[in-house]
C-alpha cells in the first residue's frame, strides 16, 4: 500500500466508510446499479419476499446444478438487493434451474425461489440489451409455443427434432438409436393431433400477448 | 355426475402411453369412473412461465374452466410436471386477484370463464386418500411377494406445497407398495431432481442427475424403480444405455409406473399394463409374478 492509498483510507474512514484499496476495483460505480431492478422483483406476486433473505445460503446447497452457475443461487439474492442488473440478467444462473423446488421448500425466509429464476428468466428475455449466455434454453421455449400455437398440444417426438434442428442438428444424430427403439415401442408417433379447439388456444396466446406488449 | 375429470397430458398420449393405458385399467378396476376433459389443450410445463406468467396460467386455466363447466370437481392429472402446472394456476388464481381477473378476461374472449372449484389431484393422491389402501388391498390377488421396489417421487410431486406428502421424507408411495405385496427399498435420492427437460438443453447435468438417481437406487438393492412422472421415466429408462456407456457404470434397473406394478398385482397381463413398452426390460425381474398368471391359464 502506497502512502497515498493510505491516506485515502485514512480519509474514507474519516467519512466512515473504510473499503481497502485491494477490493476497491472490483466495486461498481454507483450510476451502474438499479434501485428499479429490485422494486421490479419486489413488486411481482410472491416477490415481496426477497426483502427478507437472510443470506444463508440453504438455496445453494441444496440446488442440484448450483456448481455449473456463474452465481449461486444465495448469491443471486445478494445481487438483486444491490441492484446488479446486467450483471444478474446476464448470468446462467437461472437458466440452469431444473425446477425441481428443493431451495423453495427449504428457504427459511419463505422466498419463492423458483418463482423468482422464472422471473428473472422473463425479464432478461423482455431486455433486448441482455445477452442470454446460452440460446437453447430460448429455442427450446420457442420451439414449444410454436408447437402448442399450432395444434393445442405438444407432440414430443416433432417437438425434439424441431428443437434439435434449430440448435445442433448432429446431436440427433447421437439420439437416433433411442429414438428408433421408441419408435419401435410406439412410443413416438410422428403425427401430431390437432385439438377442435386449437384455434381458441391460439387465440389465447395471442390476446395474452398482445396485453403484455 | 361424474366426480372426476382425467387430464391425460402431452407425454402420455405419445412417449409415455404406457402410463395412461395402465392407470385406466386400475382405476376401472377399482370402480372409479372418469371422464376425460373434452378437447384439453397443452398445459405449459415450464416453457410458459419462463415467457410469460400470464400466458402459463391462461393456457392451464382453459383445461380447469372446461372441466369446471362438465360438473366435476377434481382434476387427475398423471403427469407430475401437469399436476404441478395445473394447481399452481390454481392457486396463483385464487391467491392474486389482479391474476384471477386478467385469466378471466382472456377465457371470456373464448366463452370460457373460471370460478376456482376444482381440485387438482395426482393418481396417487386418488388412489390412497380418495379410493383407500383397504379397497385396493382388496382387490389384489397377485401379490408382489419379494419384489424390492424403489420408490422414486422425483420433485414435482411432492414439492414446492405439502399437499399431498411431506415434501423431504414422504411415505405414501411406500405403502401403496406394501399393499400389492413388494418390498419397498429406501434409497436417498428418492425425492432428489432427474434433470427433467435440461435433458435437452444441457445434457451433461441432466444424465449425472439421472446416473445419481439410478445408482442410489441400486446400491440399495432395488430390482426395479416405480415412479409416478413421465419425464423421469424417460429420463432414467430411455437414456439409460447412454448413461451407463458415459460413465462406464453397469445399471441395467427397469423403470416402470407405479400403476404399472398395481396393474400386475390386480393380475393384469404383462402386455395389458403395456410393460413390453419400457427400453430396459423389466421382464426377467417380474417373471415370478408372470408365471402363475400362465398356470391359471392352463389350468383353465
Amino acid at each position: 500500500m502506497s502512502r497515498e492509498d493510505e491516506k485515502n483510507s485514512i480519509n474514507m474512514l474519516e467519512e466512515g466508510i473504510y473499503i481497502s484499496p485491494k477490493f476497491e476495483k472490483d466495486l461498481l460505480p454507483e450510476f451502474e446499479l438499479s434501485r428499479e431492478f429490485f422494486e421490479e422483483i419486489y413488486s411481482m406476486p410472491g416477490g415481496e419476499k426477497v426483502k427478507e433473505c437472510i443470506q444463508c445460503g440453504t438455496c445453494s446447497g441444496s440446488c442440484p446444478s448450483s456448481y455449473l452457475m456463474d452465481h449461486s443461487p444465495r448469491q443471486i439474492f445478494a445481487m438483486i438487493r444491490a441492484g446488479m442488473r446486467k450483471e444478474v440478467l446476464e448470468s446462467n444462473t437461472m437458466w440452469y434451474c431444473t425446477s425441481c423446488y428443493y431451495c423453495y421448500v427449504r428457504c427459511p425466509a419463505g422466498i419463492k425461489i423458483t418463482d423468482v429464476m422464472y422471473a428473472l428468466k422473463r425479464f432478461a428475455l423482455k431486455d433486448k440489451d441482455m445477452k442470454v449466455p446460452d440460446n437453447r434454453p430460448v429455442r427450446f421455449m420457442e420451439c414449444f409455443s410454436a408447437m402448442v400455437k399450432r395444434y393445442g398440444r405438444n407432440c414430443e417426438a416433432i417437438f425434439t427434432i424441431l428443437y434439435y434442428l434449430s440448435t445442433n442438428p448432429f446431436r440427433m444424430l447421437k439420439h437416433a438409436v433411442m429414438g428408433i427403439k421408441l419408435f419401435i415401442r410406439g412410443r413416438m408417433p410422428l403425427i401430431p393431433k390437432k385439438i377442435k379447439g386449437a384455434d381458441d388456444v391460439k387465440k389465447l396466446m395471442e390476446y395474452v400477448e398482445e396485453m403484455e406488449r | 355426475m361424474i366426480k372426476y375429470a382425467y387430464y391425460p397430458g402431452c407425454s402420455l398420449e405419445s412417449t409415455n402411453k404406457a402410463y395412461d393405458i395402465s392407470f385406466r385399467a386400475i382405476m376401472y378396476h377399482l370402480g372409479i369412473a372418469m371422464k376425460d376433459i373434452d378437447d384439453w389443450n397443452c398445459c405449459g410445463a415450464t416453457a410458459y412461465i419462463s415467457v410469460s406468467e400470464n400466458m402459463a396460467f391462461t393456457v392451464s386455466a382453459r383445461n380447469l374452466a372446461i372441466a369446471e363447466k362438465s360438473g366435476a370437481t377434481d382434476v387427475i392429472a398423471p403427469c407430475a410436471a401437469c399436476y404441478l402446472t395445473l394447481r399452481k394456476a390454481h392457486e396463483y388464481m385464487m391467491e392474486y386477484p389482479e391474476i384471477y381477473a386478467q385469466v378471466n378476461s382472456a377465457l371470456n374472449k373464448i366463452g370460457l370463464s373460471y370460478e376456482g372449484t376444482i381440485k387438482v389431484k395426482s393418481p396417487l393422491e386418488v388412489i390412497i386418500d380418495d379410493v383407500g389402501l383397504d379397497k385396493v388391498r382388496i382387490a389384489v390377488t397377485n401379490p408382489l411377494k419379494g419384489l424390492k421396489v424403489a420408490c422414486y417421487y422425483g420433485c414435482q410431486l411432492v414439492r414446492p406445497r405439502h399437499v399431498f406428502d411431506d415434501p423431504e421424507e414422504p411415505v405414501k408411495f411406500e405403502e401403496l407398495m406394501k399393499t400389492i405385496g413388494a418390498d419397498p427399498v429406501y434409497f436417498p435420492f428418492r425425492v432428489r431432481c432427474c434433470g427433467s427437460s435440461t435433458i435437452l438443453t444441457y445434457e451433461q447435468q441432466a444424465l449425472r442427475m439421472s446416473k445419481n438417481v439410478l445408482l442410489s437406487a441400486k446400491r440399495e438393492g432395488a430390482d426395479i424403480i416405480a415412479t409416478a412422472c413421465p419425464l423421469c421415466q424417460i429420463n432414467l429408462d430411455a437414456y439409460q444405455r447412454r448413461i451407463e456407456k458415459e460413465f462406464k457404470i453397469k445399471l441395467n434397473m427397469p423403470v416402470v409406473f407405479f400403476s404399472q406394478l398395481v396393474g400386475l398385482a390386480l393380475n393384469y397381463k404383462y402386455k395389458e399394463m403395456a410393460l413390453d413398452k419400457s427400453i430396459v426390460s423389466p421382464k426377467k425381474v417380474l417373471e415370478p409374478y408372470l408365471h402363475s398368471q400362465e398356470e391359471v391359464k392352463e389350468g383353465k
